[in-house]
C-alpha cells in the first residue's frame, strides 16, 4: 500500500514535469513570447527592455530552468494586469472554481447514480428510455448554451435567480446546474451499464436466492461492485468540469480561475496564463491521484503490487 | 432476412449489413439522417438560404420568429443587424462541418500513428511517449485549446489546426492499448514467422485490426470538436466575423438575451442536434464495426 502510494507520487511528479514543459512551450509557440505580450504600439527599444525584464533574451534551456525552479517555489511572475504575483491571484480565484465544481459534481452524482441504478433495474422501461434520451441530450448540448437558456428562463422571465456574479449564494445555482447536468448525463449512462454488468453476476444471484431484500442486494452487493468504473469516470469527469468551468464561468461572470484565464488570455497576461494552466493541470492530476487511493478503499482486492 | 444476409458473400454483405443494422436501430437511422442534412446544408447552403446570412436588413432588426416583409419570411427571427437567423444557421453549418471533419482527420491520423508506434515499439520509447500524452491530457482539453488560441491568434484555419494538433492524444491512448492486445495475437506472430519485416507487420497486420476503434472514436471526436469550436468562437477566441458560426451567433445572442430569446435559442438547438446526430451515428458505427455484434446480422 505504502509502496503503491509512493510510486504513484513519483509518477505524479513526472507528469507535473511534463505539464511544465507543455506550459513553457505553449507560450513560446510563436517563437518569441514578447510578440504575444507587447502592446502593438511598443517600439523596438521598449520591446527589448520588456524582453530583458522577462529573461526572454536568454537561451531557451536557461529560461526553462529558471521557469521550473521558480514555479517549484510557486513563483510564476507578476500579473501585469493586476500588478500582483500571479500565484496569489490564482489561489484567490481557484476557490471559486472549486466551489462551483464541487457543487456541480454534487448535482451530477445526485442525479446520475439513482437514475443509473433505476435505469439498470428497470431496463427498457419508460424511465430507462427517458433517462437515455435525457443523457444523450445532456451530452450533446453545449454547456454554455444550457446556461444561456437558464438565464432566459430564470433571470429574464421568472426573475428568480441572478444572471451573473457571485454576490449571493443563490448565484451559484445556475452555473452549478449548467455544469452538473453535463456530468449527470455522462455519469448516469456509465452507472447504468456498470450496474447491468454487475447485476448479472453470480454473487448477485446468490444474494437474491438467499432471500435478501431488493434494497440490500442492490445497494450492498451490486452497487459496491459497480463503483469502481463509476469512480474512475467520476475522476475524469471532474477534469471535464474544470475545463467546462472556463466557458460556464464566462457565461455567468463567475469570478473563478476559468474566467480569469479568458481575461488574462485576452490581454496576453502571460504570467497569469502560465500559472492558471499549471494549477488546472495540478488540480486534475491530484484528483486522479486521489481516485487511485480511493480504489484501494472501495475494493479490498486491489493491492497494486 | 437474417438467413439471407448471413448467406451472402462477405463483400456484398457489408452494404446490406450496414442497411440492416441501420433499419434495426432507429437511433442509427436518426443519426445518419441528421448528419446527412447538416452536410447537405453545408454543401448547398448558399443555394437554399432564403436570405443573405451576412448582409442585414436594417428595417427588420430584432424581429420575432415568423416575421415577414417584402424580402420574405424570417422563420426563426432576425438579429441586431436584421440578418435572418435561419439563413445564418444554414451558413454556420459550413464551419461546423469543416472544423469537425478536417481537424478530426488531422488529429486521427497523428493519434493513430503515435499510438501505433508507441504500442508496437514498446519499452522505453513507449513509456516516454505515454508520459508526453499524460502531460497533455493533464491539462483539460478546452483549457489547452483556449490558451493556445490565445497565444497564436484566432481564425478559421488556425482553429482547425489547433483542434487537430491537440485532439490526437485521445486516439494515441486508445490505439496504443489496442495495439498492445493485438500484437500478441497468433496471426501477428505468424506474420513474423513468415519473415515479414516489422514495418510491414505494423502497417499490414496490426493497423487494420485497431482502426475500427479509431473510427468510432473519430465520430465521438467530431462531436467534441464541434462543441469546442462553438465554445471558442463564443468566447471570442475562435472564428472571427464576418464568417458565420453557431458559436458567434450565440455570442451575439447573449448580448440581447433580455429581449431577443430566439437569437440564443435556435443556434444552440442547431449545435445540439448536430452533435446528437454525430453521437448517434457513432453508436451505430460501433455496432457495425464491432466484430462481436457482426454475427447478429
Amino acid at each position: 500500500m505504502r509502496a503503491f502510494i509512493l510510486s504513484r507520487l513519483v509518477q505524479l511528479v513526472v507528469t507535473m514535469f511534463m505539464v511544465s514543459l507543455v506550459v513553457f512551450f505553449m507560450v513560446r509557440l510563436r517563437g518569441d513570447p514578447i510578440l504575444v505580450m507587447a502592446p502593438p504600439n511598443f517600439d523596438a527599444e521598449q520591446i527589448a527592455k520588456l524582453r530583458a525584464a522577462w529573461g526572454f533574451d536568454k537561451p531557451l534551456g536557461e529560461q526553462y530552468i529558471t521557469f521550473l525552479t521558480k514555479a517549484a517555489r510557486g513563483d510564476f511572475g507578476k500579473s501585469f494586469q493586476a500588478n500582483r504575483p500571479a500565484m496569489e491571484l490564482v489561489i484567490e480565484r481557484l476557490g471559486y472554481t472549486y466551489l462551483l465544481a464541487s457543487a456541480a459534481a454534487a448535482i451530477g452524482v445526485t442525479i446520475a447514480i439513482p437514475l443509473g441504478i433505476v435505469s439498470a433495474l428497470k431496463r427498457n422501461s419508460l424511465i430507462d428510455l427517458l433517462s437515455t434520451a435525457l443523457a444523450s441530450l445532456g451530452t450533446a448540448m453545449p454547456g454554455f448554451w444550457l446556461g444561456l437558456m437558464l438565464i432566459i428562463i430564470f433571470s429574464v422571465h421568472l426573475r428568480m435567480l441572478p444572471a451573473f456574479g457571485a454576490l449571493e449564494p443563490r448565484a451559484l445555482v445556475m452555473p452549478a446546474v449548467t455544469l452538473g447536468v453535463g456530468m449527470a448525463a455522462r455519469l448516469s449512462r456509465l452507472t447504468r451499464s456498470a450496474m447491468l454488468e454487475v447485476l448479472s453476476q453470480d454473487y448477485v444471484r446468490t444474494a437474491r436466492s438467499k432471500g435478501l431484500a431488493q434494497k440490500a442486494v442492490v445497494l450492498r452487493h451490486a452497487l459496491r461492485n459497480a463503483l469502481i468504473p463509476i469512480v474512475t469516470v467520476f475522476g475524469l469527469q471532474l477534469g471535464w468540469l474544470l475545463g467546462g468551468s472556463v466557458v460556464v464561468e464566462s457565461v455567468f461572470s463567475w469570478p473563478g480561475l476559468g474566467r480569469q484565464m479568458i481575461d488574462s488570455i485576452n490581454v496576453r497576461d502571460i504570467a497569469m496564463v502560465q500559472a492558471g494552466l499549471f494549477f488546472f493541470a495540478l488540480s486534475f492530476i491530484l484528483i486522479n491521484y486521489a481516485i487511485d487511493v480511493i480504489y484501494i478503499l472501495i475494493d479490498p482486492r486491489i493491492r497494486f503490487d | 432476412m437474417t438467413a439471407d444476409i448471413a448467406s451472402l458473400p462477405p463483400r456484398r454483405n457489408a452494404l446490406l449489413r450496414a442497411i440492416s443494422i441501420m433499419l434495426q436501430s432507429p437511433v442509427g437511422a436518426t443519426g445518419t439522417l441528421i448528419v446527412a442534412v447538416v452536410v447537405l446544408l453545408a454543401l448547398f447552403g448558399p443555394q437554399i438560404s432564403p436570405h443573405d446570412p451576412i448582409k442585414g436588413n436594417l428595417r427588420a432588426r430584432f424581429e420575432e420568429p415568423g416575421y415577414s416583409d417584402a424580402s420574405g419570411i424570417y422563420r426563426l427571427g432576425s438579429d441586431q443587424l436584421g440578418r435572418d437567423i435561419f439563413s445564418r444557421i444554414i451558413a454556420g453549418s459550413r464551419v461546423s462541418v469543416l472544423v469537425g471533419v478536417v481537424s478530426v482527420l488531422i488529429s486521427g491520423t497523428i493519434g493513430v500513428l503515435y499510438g501505433l508506434v508507441s504500442g508496437f515499439v514498446g519499452g522505453r520509447l513507449d513509456s516516454l511517449m505515454m508520459r508526453i500524452v499524460d502531460g497533455l491530457l493533464a491539462v483539460p482539453f478546452i483549457i489547452l485549446v483556449v490558451a493556445i488560441s490565445g497565444v497564436v491568434g484566432a481564425g478559421l484555419s488556425t482553429l482547425i489546426l489547433i483542434l487537430g494538433l491537440t485532439g490526437w492524444v485521445t486516439y494515441a491512448r486508445v490505439i496504443r492499448g489496442d495495439v498492445l492486445k493485438v500484437r500478441e495475437q497468433e496471426y501477428v506472430i505468424a506474420a513474423y514467422a513468415l519473415g515479414q519485416r516489422r514495418l510491414v507487420v505494423m502497417l499490414r497486420h496490426i493497423l487494420p485490426n485497431v482502426i475500427s476503434s479509431a473510427i468510432v472514436l473519430a465520430a465521438v471526436q467530431v462531436g467534441v470538436t464541434v462543441l469546442a469550436e462553438s465554445s471558442l468562437s463564443f468566447l471570442g477566441l475562435g472564428v472571427k466575423p464576418p464568417t458565420v458560426t453557431w458559436g458567434l451567433m450565440l455570442a451575439d445572442g447573449r448580448q440581447y438575451i433580455n429581449s431577443a430569446w430566439w437569437m440564443t435559442t435556435f443556434p444552440g438547438i442547431a449545435i445540439t442536434l448536430t452533435v446528437l446526430g454525430v453521437v448517434f451515428l457513432g453508436d451505430w458505427l460501433r455496432d457495425f464495426l464491432d466484430p462481436n455484434v457482426r454475427g447478429r446480422g
